[in-house]
């Protein structure tokens, strides 16, 4: 456990000491969420309607932005070698860069979308819905995503490949997470999406770790 | 035979566009796939043609 | 009999029976194909509903089968190879994709041709038509994945992966879509509902959708082999092959 503990604060320290990595993530949410209301135009009633989906989204692209990261660095200066041989259970291992990962890239999406949101014109109840909707599907998008990073390790064309790979399998997350803000504002009550929300949300942090390793492994060879 | 004529066998009833754009569109893909298998074989075998000339010049 | 599956296990006793196999494959593809569309276009009536449009589904629903099959037997192929670690369940896999990437193209081709006199667009998003486009992605994902890696063995098993993956995903896929179809067209159309199948029309379907069953293994065998001379063009066995110092050119 303390391996778990030691590896979440040393990528903590590492992504902080990148700032500008880790913003650009961020930014990139913001900058999305700004450029639909733009191509689609600023009538309120429509802005309502597809704000949910459009941060959403936003919110997954940006989170596929700093995938390569998760193990690009340590891949390249030999740390993650280290990590692979290293006495501790791999899946473990992986479990805190992930964890480090959505602290630093999913958190900031879930803290901002209620604000962006406002952008949309949405309710606070919905603003409320969005956030904990996102609090329980971007963690599904980063072990998701880690497996996506792994399996391109050092591979050209990374960014998008991964993008490629990894957003079908997203889709699910994406529908009953907006779905359930949609669902909350067409009275229907989004109970039943937040509980399957958390029903994807814990196996996948079960076994997505297994999986990363596996890749890890095929990566590494 | 269920068709009067052949006309009539190409209109298929009005919807002659989509039947025969969905058939021709199988089968277009099916003999492109056919002829790339066979493409790529053929260049499989000259490269260990390649590989043998280069082993024993 | 476990020591027959293994004794084909290797390429070099593969390569000999694919060979011997896929002339008669094709063969058999052939005639059923003939025979399916024969049933299909000369024989079943036209629909009460559809006139003679629904001809369609003679390939639509058979490809969209394949589409799925093909992808479990990817799967398939994937736990083998990671299982046992054989070179040959890589290459079933890579010979597969194409097949089965095609096939899912193919069913949204024909699904949009068959909607656009049916129901009015060329697209709908019905739970069928959106499972099979994301199935569609994941094939595209599986080649992109195996041809950016260069190291042949990493390349196979990274892809393994990614289609195990995947498969574990369809029916989450599948069923999250479904939800959101339902919720968002509530009682609408949808091309699931097929129209009330008379004799002959179960026929021709059933006929194309073995014929493109056969011809999968066919070309699969035929992939195989090409697969197999390609990765072990250094062996001797195969620098002896006949076809090598034959007169093909």
């Amino acid at each position: 456990m303390n391996a778990f503990f030691a590896l979440v604060a040393r990528d903590l320290r590492l992504a902080f000491r990148r700032k500008a990595e880790v913003l650009s993530g961020v930014f990139f949410f913001v900058v999305v969420a700004a450029l639909f209301p733009l191509a689609i135009g600023p009538e309120a009633a429509t802005l309502r309607h597809i704000g949910p989906g459009v941060l959403w989204v936003g919110a997954l692209l940006a989170s596929m932005l700093t995938l390569p990261r998760l193990f690009e660095n340590d891949w390249r200066d030999g740390s993650l070698e280290h990590l692979v041989l290293s006495p501790h259970p791999l899946g473990l291992l992986v479990l805190g860069k992930i964890v480090a990962h959505w602290l630093v890239s999913g958190l900031p999406l879930v803290a901002l979308a209620p604000l962006l949101g406002l952008q949309f014109d949405l309710p606070s109840d919905a603003l409320g819905m969005l956030a904990l909707s996102l609090l329980l599907g971007t963690p599904v998008l980063s072990c998701i995503g880690a497996i996506g990073a792994a399996l391109t390790l050092g591979v050209r064309g990374g960014g998008v490949l991964v993008a490629l790979l990894v957003l079908p399998l997203f889709v699910p997350v994406l529908v009953f997470g907006a779905g359930a803000v949609e669902a909350l504002n067409s009275g229907l009550g989004a109970q039943a999406h937040v509980s399957i929300l958390l029903a994807m949300l814990l196996p996948t942090v079960f076994f997505s770790p297994w999986a990363c390793s596996a890749a890890l492994r095929i990566a590494l060879e | 035979m269920r068709w009067e004529s052949w006309s009539d066998f190409w209109f298929m009833g009005g919807y002659g566009l989509y039947v025969w754009g969905s058939m021709g569109m199988t089968a277009v893909l099916l003999l492109v796939e056919m002829a790339q298998a066979h493409l790529a074989h053929r260049r499989a075998l000259a490269l260990v043609r390649a590989e043998q000339s280069f082993e024993n010049p | 009999m476990t020591m027959r599956w293994f004794y084909y296990a290797a390429p070099q006793t593969f390569y000999g029976l694919a060979g011997r196999l896929w002339p008669w494959l094709a063969a058999l593809a052939l005639a059923l194909t003939v025979a399916g569309l024969w049933v299909g276009f000369a024989l079943a009536p036209a629909d009460a509903q559809q006139g003679e449009g629904y001809r369609i589904i003679f390939v639509h629903v058979p490809a969209s089968w394949m589409s799925m099959v093909i992808y479990l037997a990817m799967a398939f192929w994937s736990v083998l190879g990671l299982t046992f670690n054989t070179r040959l369940s890589g290459m079933m896999t890579r010979a597969l994709a194409p097949t089965g990437a095609i096939f899912a193209f193919l069913s949204l081709w024909t699904g949009a041709l068959w909607g656009k006199p049916m129901w009015g667009t060329w697209w709908v998003w019905d739970a069928r038509l959106t499972s099979e486009l994301i199935l569609f992605f994941l094939y595209l994902g599986y080649i992109a994945l195996t041809s950016a890696i260069d190291d042949v063995r990493r390349a196979d098993r990274a892809g393994a992966l990614i289609a195990i993956v995947g498969a574990i995903n369809v029916p989450i896929i599948y069923f999250s879509v479904k939800w959101w179809n339902t919720l968002h067209q509530g009682a609408s159309v949808s091309l699931t509902r097929s129209p009330s199948m008379a004799q002959l029309m179960l026929w021709g379907m059933l006929l194309m959708a073995l014929a493109m069953w056969v011809y999968t293994l066919a070309i699969v065998c035929y992939r195989v082999r090409t697969l197999i001379i390609e990765r072990e063009c250094h062996t001797d066995w195969v620098q002896a092959l006949p076809e090598v110092a034959g007169a093909k050119a």
